[in-house]
């Protein structure tokens, strides 16, 4: 057993740091946000290119560093420390994960332009009625002579008015939440025939309702097995509701960090709140929640290769404490803070924002419960 | 003792639901529906409403515009106007320096600003708060230096919720330095118009525009806006917080609250089943309307208490602490319920706009209610500082 990161994952971690501290300050994200088109392109450019971070969890061959989770975990970690609002979990941890996953021509094709900072993917699979079941999928692609025909409705596609690609779930076939007959694909998020409705999210993303209307897509955007994409999907959710979790890992540790600093300089009562015991508690119960959504996430993001069964219990075991922490450090925080802490003003609540966020991504606490109890709790 | 309305509380009951059910304006119905800001004009549009049918202080004492309603017919009241989905009127003159007026103002003062009150014609703000004291509010510095008839105040005031519509506000200012804490405060109405006084907005995480910062820069107060004695302005707000810890348990509002959830559950889907039927949720549905329930009881027990002649005292920080938890709950609860659409950040039409929000009408204030709610737990006495109270006052330890 090791749990110490190798030389080139503190390299990864130390150089995404810096640049993110020179770059990614409260300000500076403010302005991000209040940008046409929310967001700074230049980051993502130089993430690829300057410092070769898009490529960290890929292959060597495909132009990577050859890392895989833990780098995704931990770059993830590092975004959180800024609430970035970077597409990284889209286009590397899915689209990326959905490519390594099926290899061949098409990852062949991809993987470099990833790496390369050119594509953006979207991940369109959640509709209105499925709420966190991934299988509840209405929009149908029909087989049309070598390709197929798309229709439906995906809510809330996270990064989609910035994407070049949509990265899409289903049915090839069956219905309702049936685990057969349900594909994924990966379009040019220019084909004709996808209208969207683009929006700002609370947390500062950009979001899209994406309507697929008759959307002739050719035969090679389908990947893995048509009707077997299930499986797929159920991984590459998996890793990205790691990765998530780690992202919370570095929200709520400076929600925990920030929240310390703000008792020790506001006084009251003649001393610093920090003094006042049931401050003290609570602060230390924040930090207790941190500390532990970072042994889960490591447990997870360790467990995240094993066969399905006991990843998806890994993870969801992983996915329920840190969206209870979240919740948690997040509350907390503003109440510890007071006010100042409700307002625009100060990062403070904005961490929150996304932390709240966070907690329902990929699915709520009760739905990890849920599907754990499932998993390890036979009748 | 007994639980059931007698048939006289029946009729009123009745009398009530008519009346709101024939007067509530329609407009404010559908601007409520939709999720929009509600400006001055649509607060004030109920207010006027129930000044001029006589309703519009249920609480205060018949000689200054009370109803002489008894304690059930007031919950009656407050329980149908929270079923109909009412906007709330305004506490700052109501609730809060109304009956500090009519307890402790002059016979000059309770002419001067009680009719206003009553009728909406004057808008007031609160002014307690400053930068440098919240939970330790008695630290407050802004200043108040006497000068022949008038007092000339220097400070900052900050929270002050619906400053940028006020007319008049309530201020805690220093009137001696020297004096302990508490004991050099006086309560000064100060008309917002004079000049020096600056209300500068603060946004809060909603992107709601409902407190500010409010600047006194060399303000002259007429010394006859003082209520009570001087330096003795820590008795009125000490009166003003318990009043306003009362009303802050809002029982009827939240049972109201927990009835949207249930609709909300009822219609979300959550993959093969509706929401409702997620034991999880339903769960917590339960608690919740359990512990309302705990709530509204401790509070008929504490009005009941009233009645007999007792005012509000410590014991109301139970029902502050309580109601402010509960109330969080309900807006956490709406955001779990909405599951994907509380993302999307609805900022109200623009002009000229008028594409129809993302996703269901119920899911658009969801999480920016969820963020704004979290200051129920701090404003009033922050709930810290609730439990010193009871620890101390009803303990004794």
């Amino acid at each position: 057993m090791d749990f110490s990161y190798t030389e080139t994952q503190d390299m990864i971690r130390e150089t995404l740091s810096r640049f993110l501290a020179d770059t990614y300050d409260f300000d500076s994200r403010n302005k991000m946000i209040a940008s046409d088109s929310g967001r700074d392109p230049g980051i993502w450019k130089a993430l690829a290119q300057d410092l070769g971070m898009l490529g960290a969890a890929f292959s060597e061959e495909h132009g990577g560093l050859g890392g895989g989770h833990l780098e995704n975990a931990l770059i993830m970690e590092e975004l959180g420390k800024v609430i970035a609002i970077e597409p990284y979990l889209q286009t590397v941890v899915l689209g990326g994960g959905a490519l390594k996953a099926v290899g061949g021509a098409i990852a062949d094709a991809v993987i470099p332009e990833i790496i390369g900072g050119n594509v953006i993917i979207a991940f369109a699979y959640a509709e209105p009625q499925g709420r966190y079941n991934l299988a509840n999928i209405r929009t149908t692609a029909k087989k049309d002579g070598a390709g197929y025909v798309l229709n439906g409705h995906k809510g809330v596609v996270y990064a989609a008015p910035w994407a070049t690609h949509l990265l899409v779930s289903a049915r090839t076939g069956g219905s309702g939440s049936e685990a057969n007959g349900v594909s994924l694909f990966l379009i040019d998020a220019n084909t004709a025939g996808i209208v969207r409705r683009d929006y700002p999210t609370v947390d500062g993303f950009q979001a899209s309702e994406v309507y697929f209307e008759n959307v002739a897509i050719p035969g090679d955007a389908l990947l893995g097995d048509e009707g077997a994409g299930l499986p797929l999907i159920e991984r590459i959710v998996d890793e990205a509701t790691v990765a998530v979790c780690a992202e919370a890992c570095g929200v709520t540790a400076k929600l925990h960090s920030g929240t310390l600093e703000y008792a020790r300089q506001r006084n009251q009562f003649g001393q610093p709140i920090s003094r006042f015991q049931v401050l003290q508690h609570r602060m230390v119960d924040m930090f207790m929640d941190v500390e532990q959504s970072k042994s889960m996430t490591t447990m997870a993001t360790l467990k995240l290769d094993l066969p399905a069964a006991e990843r998806m219990a890994a993870v969801s075991a992983c996915k329920a404490k840190v969206s209870r922490a979240a919740k948690l450090v997040g509350q907390n925080a503003i109440q510890t803070h007071g006010g100042i802490g409700i307002t625009q003003e100060l990062a403070i609540g904005h961490f929150f924002k996304r932390a709240t966020m966070i907690e329902s991504q990929f699915g709520s606490a009760d739905h990890h419960y849920e599907r754990f109890e499932r998993l390890t709790l036979a009748d | 003792m007994q639980l059931e309305f007698s048939p006289e509380e029946i009729a009123f009951q009745q009398e009530v639901r008519t009346f709101i059910a024939e007067n509530y304006p329609e407009n404010l119905r559908s601007v409520q529906d939709e999720g929009h800001d509600l400006s001055k004009e649509d607060f004030l549009s109920w207010h006027r409403i129930l000044a001029k049918k006589g309703w519009i202080a249920p609480a205060w004492p018949v000689e200054y515009g009370g109803t002489g309603w008894t304690a059930t017919q007031r919950f009656i009241w407050s329980e149908e106007l929270a079923a109909a989905d009412c906007v709330g009127t305004m506490p700052f003159g109501l609730s809060m320096v109304g009956p500090v007026i009519y307890t402790f103002g002059t016979p000059e003062q309770k002419a001067r600003f009680l009719p206003g009150i009553l009728s909406g014609d004057d808008w007031w703000c609160q002014g307690y708060s400053e930068p440098g004291a919240g939970s330790d509010l008695a630290s407050l510095r802004t200043k108040a230096v006497r000068d022949g008839d008038d007092y000339v105040v220097n400070g900052q005031k900050t929270w002050t919720t619906m400053a940028q519509y006020a007319d008049w506000g309530f201020f805690l200012v220093r009137t001696d330095s020297d004096a302990k804490a508490q004991e050099g405060i006086s309560f000064l109405l100060i008309d917002m118009k004079t000049p020096g006084v600056t209300v500068r907005p603060i946004i809060t995480l909603g992107g709601e525009h409902e407190v500010n910062e409010v600047w006194l820069e060399d303000v002259r107060v007429p010394v006859e806006n003082r209520v009570y004695e001087e330096n003795k302005g820590w008795t009125c707000a000490k009166f003003l917080l318990a009043h306003e810890r009362t009303g802050i348990a809002a029982v009827a509002r939240s049972k109201r609250g927990v009835e949207k959830i249930k609709a909300i559950a009822r219609t979300e889907q959550d993959g093969d089943r509706p929401l409702i039927a997620n034991p999880f949720f339903k769960r917590k549905i339960s608690e919740l309307e359990i512990d309302l329930t705990a709530l509204e009881f401790t509070e008929l027990r504490s009005l009941a208490g009233e009645a007999s002649g007792k005012g509000p005292g410590p014991e109301s920080s139970l029902l502050k602490i309580k109601g402010s938890e509960i109330q969080q709950r309900i807006t956490e609860l709406a955001l779990e319920a909405v599951g994907h659409y509380g993302a999307p950040y609805f900022r109200g039409f623009g002009e000229g706009d008028n594409e129809h929000p993302i996703g269901p009408d119920y899911a658009h204030r969801a999480a920016p209610t969820y963020f704004n709610t979290r200051k129920t737990t701090i404003y009033g006495g922050s709930n810290e500082i609730q439990r010193n109270i009871i620890a101390k006052m009803v303990l004794g330890i």
